[in-house]
Parts: C-alpha cells; sequence; structure tokens
C-alpha cells in the first residue's frame, strides 16, 4: 500500500486575538527588523500516512485535522498531501 | 454515593478538589483513573485543573480522548453533574459539552491571583443559593484562561442564560467577562476560577464551599 507525505497548516481564525504572535512582532521591532506588519503563530504537522490511494489518504487527514490537529472554534486549518518518494 | 475525581497524566489540583470534597466537606471522595470507565456508585464528577496529557497540542485536546471521557459523556446525558474546573473546563470545550474554548491570555502572562467574580445566573443549581450580581472571590491560577466563543455561540448563551460567572474586573480578556459557563441543561458546569483553593479557612476564605456543596444536593 502506497504512503503519503502531509502537512497540515494550523493557524488561529483571523478573528482570534493572538497575543504570541503580537509578542513576538513587538521583538521583531526589538531585533531591529523594521517594517513587520503582522506576525501570527501557528502550528505546521507533518505526518506520513499508509493509505489505498491519495484521495482515501485526504479524507482521513481531513478528518485528523478537524477532530483533532485543529480546533475549529478557535483555529483554521490547511492541508497538503503528496506521495512519499 | 461519590464525588469523583479524574485524573488525568499532568493534573494536578485533584489532591486539592479532594482535600475540600472529602477534608472539609466530609462528602465521600473517590480519584477516577483516565483509563477507567466504571463510575459505579458515583454521584458527581469533578474534572480537576492541571496539565493533562501535558497540554500538548491544546490544553484539553487529548484529555478529550481519555476512556473515562467516553463514560462522563453518558454521565452527563443522564443529567448528573460535572464540574470541570480550570484544565477541567478546558477539557469539557473540546468535547463539546460546553461550548466555545480557552485560550492564551490577552495580556502576556500567566495570572495566579484572587479575583472578584459576580453571579450572573441563578438558573442552574450550581448558584441558586446566591443573588443575581452577588460578588465573592475565588483564586484564579491560569495561562490559558481567556474564554473565547464565536458572537452566535455568545448569543445563544445569553438566550439559554448560560453565562454563570462573570470576573468584576477582566483579568485575561474574556469574552463578556465570562469566567465559567454551563450548558444548556444545567448540570455540567465550567470553571476557571478555583471553587476547591477557597474551602479551608486556615488557607483564605470558603467563598468556594457553595459551589461544590452543590455537587451531592
Amino acid at each position: 500500500m502506497p504512503n503519503f507525505q502531509a502537512q497540515v497548516l494550523v493557524s488561529l481564525r483571523p478573528s482570534v486575538l493572538d497575543p504570541a504572535g503580537e509578542a513576538a512582532k513587538s521583538a521583531s521591532n526589538r531585533l531591529g527588523v523594521p517594517g513587520i506588519k503582522k506576525l501570527r503563530i501557528g502550528k505546521s504537522i507533518a505526518l506520513e500516512i499508509e493509505a489505498p490511494n491519495e484521495s482515501e489518504a485526504k479524507k482521513r487527514l481531513e478528518l485528523l485535522a478537524d477532530r483533532l490537529l485543529a480546533n475549529p472554534v478557535i483555529e483554521d486549518w490547511s492541508l497538503e498531501v503528496k506521495p512519499s518518494l | 454515593m461519590a464525588i469523583g475525581i479524574v485524573v488525568f497524566p499532568g493534573s494536578n489540583c485533584d489532591r486539592d478538589v479532594r482535600w475540600a470534597t472529602e477534608g472539609c466537606l466530609g462528602y465521600p471522595t473517590r480519584f477516577l483513573w483516565h483509563e477507567t470507565r466504571d463510575l459505579t456508585g458515583i454521584e458527581a464528577i469533578v474534572l480537576p485543573g492541571g496539565f493533562s496529557y501535558g497540554d500538548y497540542l491544546r490544553c484539553g485536546a487529548i484529555a478529550r480522548f481519555a476512556p473515562v471521557l467516553q463514560s462522563i459523556v453518558d454521565f452527563v446525558g443522564e443529567g448528573r453533574k460535572v464540574l470541570g474546573i480550570c484544565n477541567g473546563f478546558q477539557v469539557l470545550t473540546e468535547l463539546g459539552l460546553l461550548p466555545g474554548a480557552l485560550i492564551k491570555n490577552r495580556d502576556l502572562h500567566f495570572i495566579c491571583d484572587n479575583t472578584l467574580l459576580k453571579v450572573s445566573s441563578r438558573r442552574t443549581g450550581w448558584f441558586s443559593e446566591r443573588q443575581i450580581g452577588e460578588e465573592f472571590s475565588l483564586p484564579i491560577a491560569h495561562g490559558e484562561g481567556r474564554y473565547h466563543c464565536s458572537d452566535e455561540t455568545l448569543l445563544q448563551l445569553q438566550e439559554d442564560d448560560s453565562i454563570a460567572l462573570r470576573y468584576v474586573s477582566n483579568p485575561n480578556g474574556s469574552v463578556a467577562d465570562i469566567a465559567g459557563v454551563t450548558n444548556k441543561e444545567g448540570n455540567v458546569l465550567g470553571l476557571m476560577p478555583h471553587p476547591e483553593r477557597a474551602c479551608d479557612p486556615i488557607t483564605g476564605g470558603i467563598d468556594g464551599r457553595t459551589i461544590l456543596e452543590t455537587l451531592l444536593t
């Protein structure tokens, strides 16, 4: 059965205040890197999955992202899947 | 009949709750290991504070899948009482037994303090002994206690009269000053403040007692 590599990106919904992002943004000024207009912190989750085909892999990973990796009350997520080399 | 206190790996207020319910109030109390499914003889359940499963992924996100919680969902369906305190509140929102979510405090710090609260609803048994607007003080101790929900959920909470407690002076940026909510049925209560830390007069105040007393009444 083929393997697929996947990445799930989890970000706070735009309407949710991100104090950690704000803190990092203010630190970027102190580092002397000017011009940072926006900084929001999320998560990247790397996965490898064995599945009969890519659409089945995607289906399982969407369930995982929606029910475990992200909390839809506060977070959005996106998924990329590709065959393992 | 006893009060059950769920113990997850990383719970750290489980013994404080036991001291409050058993030591201060004299109620029979048992620990419930997170892997059990057996709630025989348990009348009410407390999900205590702490860092269940290290707070990995998100606070309460992994605890939600503990075997004991499968049984607690049925327990709640039977109309029995469940109180989630701090991390326990986070677990209840992740599980979907309470609406909303608890996220990082607005002001970049962990808050450990006594905080003034006011009763916002007397609809459920938890606060029926108090008056609307009545103020009392409980300790809070959290880094991720900012209650967040959508505008629609907030309207629903208001419509259902499910906002149980509000902060008098909002310490963490919570929507609508929310410190505690109940489910629509009223048998599940989630609180960020710690009533179990305000039950023994020698450690400062007994304002938390009435909340824990309602577990067995």
